[in-house]
C-alpha cells in the first residue's frame, strides 16, 4: 500500500514538473491525484452528474432518521424547534402542477424545505456532504437514498413501498412538488449566463425637493418590546455624540432629564467554564440553559436531579428517551472527565 | 447684518424637522393606527406651511462645569499623569481599552435557535471610517467555525481543466497576490425588517455588513494554471473544508474580469478563524453567502449547480409564488448609523449625522439625508477615498431644534441607480421576499432625544 501510494507520489510530482514549465508560475502548486479528487469531488449537480450508484428504500431511511435525524428535524419532518421544518404545506395536487400552491397562501406560517425546492440533486448533496448536523459525511450512499426517500414518502411525493436508487432519482425529480417554482428574470447575477434582466426591478429617483406629498408612520417596535434585545445603554460606547437608551427603565420624560449612565457590568458566572465545555461537546446544539429547545432546558434537569452527579453522568454516557419526551437523547461520546464536570455543574450549581 | 452666530448658521441649511409639535406625537401615540395617517399628514402640511420660521434653539450653548472652580478631572491630576505606565508588549497582540467592552457583535435574542448555525451582528452605531476591525467583523456560520491548521490546508481546482490542481497556502501566498478593500453584507442583511419594524438598532438592522481590505490571489490566476476551458466554462462551484462544505455557484463574469479572489490576508492580518481562516473566497458585490470560507475546492463546470443555499435559501420569493433563483447582487444601499435606533440625543443643538453606503455594482455617487421623513433632501459629503464595492463613509451636518425628526438616508451608485423606498421595493417584491432588503432605512428622533426604528407607509 505504502509503495503504491509512493508511486503515485512520484508520478505525481513527475507531471508538476512538466506542467509547470507551461505556466507563468513555475514551481507553484501540483497535480492532483484520481484518488484526491475523488476524496472531495462530492457535489451532485441538477443533471445528478457526480451522483453515486446506491439505492435506499423508504423503510431503511426511516431506520435511520429516527436514530440520525428526528432529533433536530422532528419523527415527521415537521420540526421548528431548531431548524425550519422539511416537511409540509405541499399537495399531491403541486405534485401533478410543479408549483407549489400554498406559496400564494399568506396565512401559511411557514415555508418548509418541501415547498421550496426545486431540484431532488440538491437535497441528496446536502444530506451527503453536511448531515447529520454533528457528524456531517459520516452517511454512506445507501443511507443517503434511504433518509431522501424517507423524506419524499413523509411529503406524499412516493409511496410507502418505494426504494429510491441513482436509477430512478431523473424520474423523482419529476415529481418534485415545486420543481417549476424558480425563475431567473432579475437583474441581480452579475453576467448573462442566466438570461436574466438587464435593469433592476426598483426605480427610484434623486428628488431634493418636496418629495413625498405625506409622511406616514406605519411600523415602530411595541413599547413592551424596549429591552427585548438587551440594555441598549450597554451596545454603546460610554464616550460620543450618543449614548445608547437605558431600555432596563421607561424613556425619560423629555431633554431635561439628564441620560442615566452605563449600568455595570456583570461579573464572569461560575457557569462559564461549563458552558465553553458544553458548546465544545455540541450539547448546545438539542440544550439551552434556560428553555426548552429539543432537550429539556439545563436549568430543569439540574432542578430535578439536586446532588446526583453519578446518575447524570450515567445518563449523559448512555443517552436516554421517555423522561423528557419521545425523542431520544443519543448517547455522547465526550471524554469522562468532561461529562463528570457537567454532571457536577448540573447537579450543584446550575440551579443558583 | 444679524448675528454672527446666524452667519455661521449659513451653510447648514435649516431643514424643517420640527413638523411635530409635542402634542401632535402625543396625539399619534394615543391614536388608532387607522387614525394616524390623519395626524401625521395634517402635522407636515402645517410644517411645510411654518417653513420659514426661524429657531434660536440651534445657536451656540455652551455648557459651564458644574463645580464653582473648574472640573476635578482638571484640577485633580490623575494618577496616569504622575504615575509610570505599563511596559511595552504587555500584550503582544493589542487589545481594545477596556473601556470599549459595550462595542461588540452580537446575536439577536431569539433569530436563531442554535449557536452554530447562527449570526453575530457588527455594532456599525460605534465604528468610523469604512474599515471594520476584524474582531468586530460580522459572523454567519451554518454548523460552527474551526481555527484550521494552514500547514494542512489545501485548495483543489478541478472540473473543466486541462490538468486538476492541488495548492498548499505556501503556493498560493507565493503568487503574485492584490490588496482590495471591499465590503461583504449577508443576503439577509435587514431581512427581519421586510415586512415591519422587528429590531430597534443599526447593528440589528444593519449589522450582517462589514468591510476590510483583503489580500490574495485573483481565482483566474489559479484557473489559468489548471487550463481552464473557457469556452465550455460558465459557472463554477466554490466548496467550504467545514461540517457544511458549504457550496455556492460563482458567477463567471467576475472571475473573467478578475475581481473575485482567493483571499488569505485581512486588514493586514491574516483572516480570522470566524471568517475562514485560512483560505476564503472573495467575491465583490455579491452577497457573504458566496465568499465561501475555509475554501477547499474549485470546480469549474458548465451548469450552475443549485447548492442548498441557492435552492432552499437565498432565494426571493415573489408575489406570484414564484422564487427568484440565483439572486446575488448587493444592489445600492446605505443607511445612517448614527444618530441611530436605540441611541438618546443629550439635548438640541450640532450633531454630525454619519453612516455608510455601498454597492454591489460600482462606486458610490452621490448620498443625500433627509431629516423630515423623506420630504426635503440634502446632499452629504463623500468621504473619500471612495471605491468599488466597498462602503463609503458619508457626513451631514445637523442642528438638531428639539423637534421630532425622521432622519434617512438614500444611495446612488455610479450605474444611477437610487436606493429603493420601502413601498417602491414592496410594490415590487411583496413583504415575504426575506432577502435583499436594500429599503432606505427610517430612524425616529423623539422630543425626549431617543432615537426609533420605524418605518414609513
Amino acid at each position: 500500500m505504502f509503495r503504491l501510494l509512493k508511486s503515485v507520489l512520484l508520478l505525481a510530482c513527475l507531471c508538476t514538473h512538466v506542467f509547470a514549465q507551461t505556466t507563468s508560475f513555475p514551481g507553484v502548486g501540483r497535480i492532483a491525484t484520481p484518488k484526491e479528487v475523488g476524496a472531495w469531488d462530492i457535489d451532485v449537480r441538477p443533471d445528478f452528474k457526480g451522483l453515486p450508484a446506491g439505492s435506499g428504500s423508504v423503510a431503511q431511511g426511516q431506520e435511520v432518521w429516527e436514530s440520525k435525524c428526528a432529533s433536530c428535524h422532528g419523527v415527521f419532518g415537521e420540526s421548528n424547534e431548531v431548524f425550519m421544518p422539511l416537511i409540509g404545506g405541499t399537495s399531491p395536487e403541486d405534485v401533478k402542477t410543479g408549483h407549489v400552491a400554498t406559496l400564494l397562501r399568506k396565512d401559511f406560517p411557514a415555508r418548509t424545505t418541501f415547498m421550496k425546492v426545486s431540484t431532488l440533486s440538491t437535497l441528496w448533496d446536502y444530506i451527503n456532504r453536511a448531515m447529520p448536523w454533528t457528524s456531517p459525511k459520516s452517511l454512506k450512499p445507501d443511507e443517503v437514498y434511504g433518509v431522501l426517500a424517507y423524506m419524499l414518502n413523509l411529503a406524499t411525493v412516493v409511496p410507502d413501498d418505494f426504494v429510491l436508487s441513482n436509477k430512478n432519482m431523473a424520474q423523482v425529480q419529476q415529481l418534485m412538488p415545486n420543481r417549476l417554482g424558480m425563475q431567473t428574470q432579475h437583474a441581480m447575477w452579475p453576467g448573462d449566463e442566466m438570461g436574466n434582466a438587464k435593469k433592476s426591478d426598483t426605480r427610484n429617483t434623486a428628488c431634493m425637493k418636496n418629495c413625498a406629498a405625506e409622511v406616514v408612520l406605519s411600523s415602530q417596535l411595541p413599547d413592551y418590546a424596549r429591552n427585548a434585545h438587551g440594555n441598549l445603554a450597554d451596545q454603546n460606547r460610554l464616550v460620543g455624540a450618543q449614548k445608547g437608551a437605558l431600555t432596563t427603565q421607561p424613556e425619560r420624560k423629555d431633554l431635561s432629564t439628564p441620560i442615566k449612565g452605563v449600568t455595570e457590568k456583570l461579573e464572569p458566572s461560575k457557569s462559564d467554564a461549563v458552558l465553553t465545555l458544553l458548546q465544545k461537546n455540541n450539547c448546545m446544539a438539542c440544550h439551552a440553559v434556560d428553555r426548552k429547545l429539543v432537550g429539556p432546558a439545563l436549568r430543569d434537569v439540574a432542578q430535578k436531579y439536586p446532588n446526583q452527579a453519578e446518575y447524570l453522568a450515567k445518563k449523559i454516557k448512555s443517552g436516554g428517551m421517555g423522561i423528557w419526551g419521545n425523542i431520544p437523547m443519543p448517547a455522547q461520546s465526550a471524554s469522562d472527565s468532561d461529562i463528570q464536570t457537567i454532571a457536577n455543574w448540573l447537579a450543584k450549581d446550575a440551579v443558583k | 447684518m444679524t448675528s454672527t452666530a446666524s452667519t455661521k448658521r449659513g451653510r447648514i441649511q435649516r431643514a424643517p424637522e420640527n413638523f411635530l409639535s409635542q402634542q401632535d406625537i402625543k396625539n399619534y401615540q394615543n391614536a388608532e393606527p387607522n387614525a394616524r395617517r390623519g395626524f401625521l399628514r395634517s402635522a407636515f402640511l402645517a410644517a411645510a406651511a411654518s417653513a420659514a420660521a426661524f429657531s434660536p434653539v440651534a445657536q451656540g450653548q455652551v455648557t459651564t462645569p458644574a463645580v464653582e472652580d473648574g472640573d476635578p478631572n482638571i484640577l485633580n491630576l490623575p494618577e496616569h499623569s504622575t504615575h509610570l505606565g505599563q511596559a511595552v508588549a504587555t500584550h503582544p497582540y493589542g487589545l481594545p481599552s477596556k473601556y470599549e467592552s459595550n462595542v461588540q457583535r452580537r446575536q439577536s435574542p431569539g433569530l436563531t435557535q442554535t449557536t452554530q448555525s447562527s449570526v453575530a451582528f457588527a455594532p456599525l452605531q460605534s465604528l468610523f471610517g469604512i474599515v471594520t476591525p476584524s474582531g468586530l467583523h460580522f459572523e454567519r456560520h451554518h454548523q460552527g467555525w474551526w481555527d484550521i491548521d494552514p500547514t494542512k490546508h489545501r485548495l483543489m481546482i478541478n472540473g473543466l481543466v486541462k490538468t486538476p490542481m492541488v495548492f498548499n497556502m505556501d503556493d498560493l501566498m507565493r503568487l503574485t497576490s492584490v490588496s482590495r478593500f471591499h465590503f461583504i453584507e449577508c443576503g439577509a442583511n435587514t431581512a427581519v425588517d421586510w415586512g415591519n419594524v422587528a429590531v430597534p438598532t443599526v447593528q440589528y438592522t444593519h449589522g450582517m455588513l462589514s468591510c476590510s481590505e483583503f489580500t490574495g490571489v485573483p481565482l483566474i490566476t489559479l484557473l489559468e494554471m489548471a487550463g481552464v476551458d473557457l469556452k465550455k466554462a460558465k459557472f463554477v462551484l466554490a466548496e467550504g473544508a467545514d461540517g457544511s462544505s458549504m457550496t455556492r455557484t460563482i458567477p463567471m463574469s467576475l472571475i473573467l474580469s478578475g475581481e473575485v479572489l482567493v483571499a488569505y490576508g485581512q486588514n493586514g492580518e491574516m483572516l480570522r478563524p470566524e471568517n475562514g481562516y485560512p483560505l476564503r473566497l472573495v467575491v465583490p458585490g455579491v452577497q457573504g453567502v458566496s465568499w465561501v470560507k475555509y475554501l477547499r475546492r474549485i470546480e469549474v463546470g458548465d451548469m450552475p449547480y443549485a447548492t442548498k443555499d441557492e435552492a432552499v435559501h437565498y432565494m426571493d420569493l415573489m408575489p406570484d409564488g414564484q422564487h427568484r433563483q440565483y439572486t446575488s447582487i448587493q444592489e445600492c444601499k446605505s443607511v445612517v448609523t448614527t444618530p441611530s435606533g436605540g441611541q438618546v440625543l443629550f439635548d438640541k443643538g450640532f450633531y454630525n449625522i454619519t453612516g455608510l453606503a455601498w454597492s454591489g455594482r460600482g462606486k458610490i455617487k452621490q448620498v443625500d439625508v433627509s431629516v423630515d421623513g423623506g420630504r426635503n433632501w440634502r446632499h452629504a459629503r463623500l468621504e473619500s477615498p471612495i471605491m468599488s464595492k466597498a462602503l463609503t463613509r458619508f457626513n451631514v451636518d445637523w442642528v438638531w431644534d428639539g423637534k421630532p425628526a425622521i432622519i434617512q438616508s438614500r444611495a446612488m451608485d455610479e450605474t444611477g441607480f437610487v436606493q429603493p423606498t420601502y413601498k417602491q421595493l414592496r410594490s415590487v417584491r411583496g413583504t415575504r421576499s426575506i432577502y435583499h432588503n436594500n429599503a432606505i432605512q427610517s430612524w425616529l428622533v423623539q422630543e425626549n432625544g431617543e432615537v426609533k426604528n420605524v418605518q414609513i407607509a
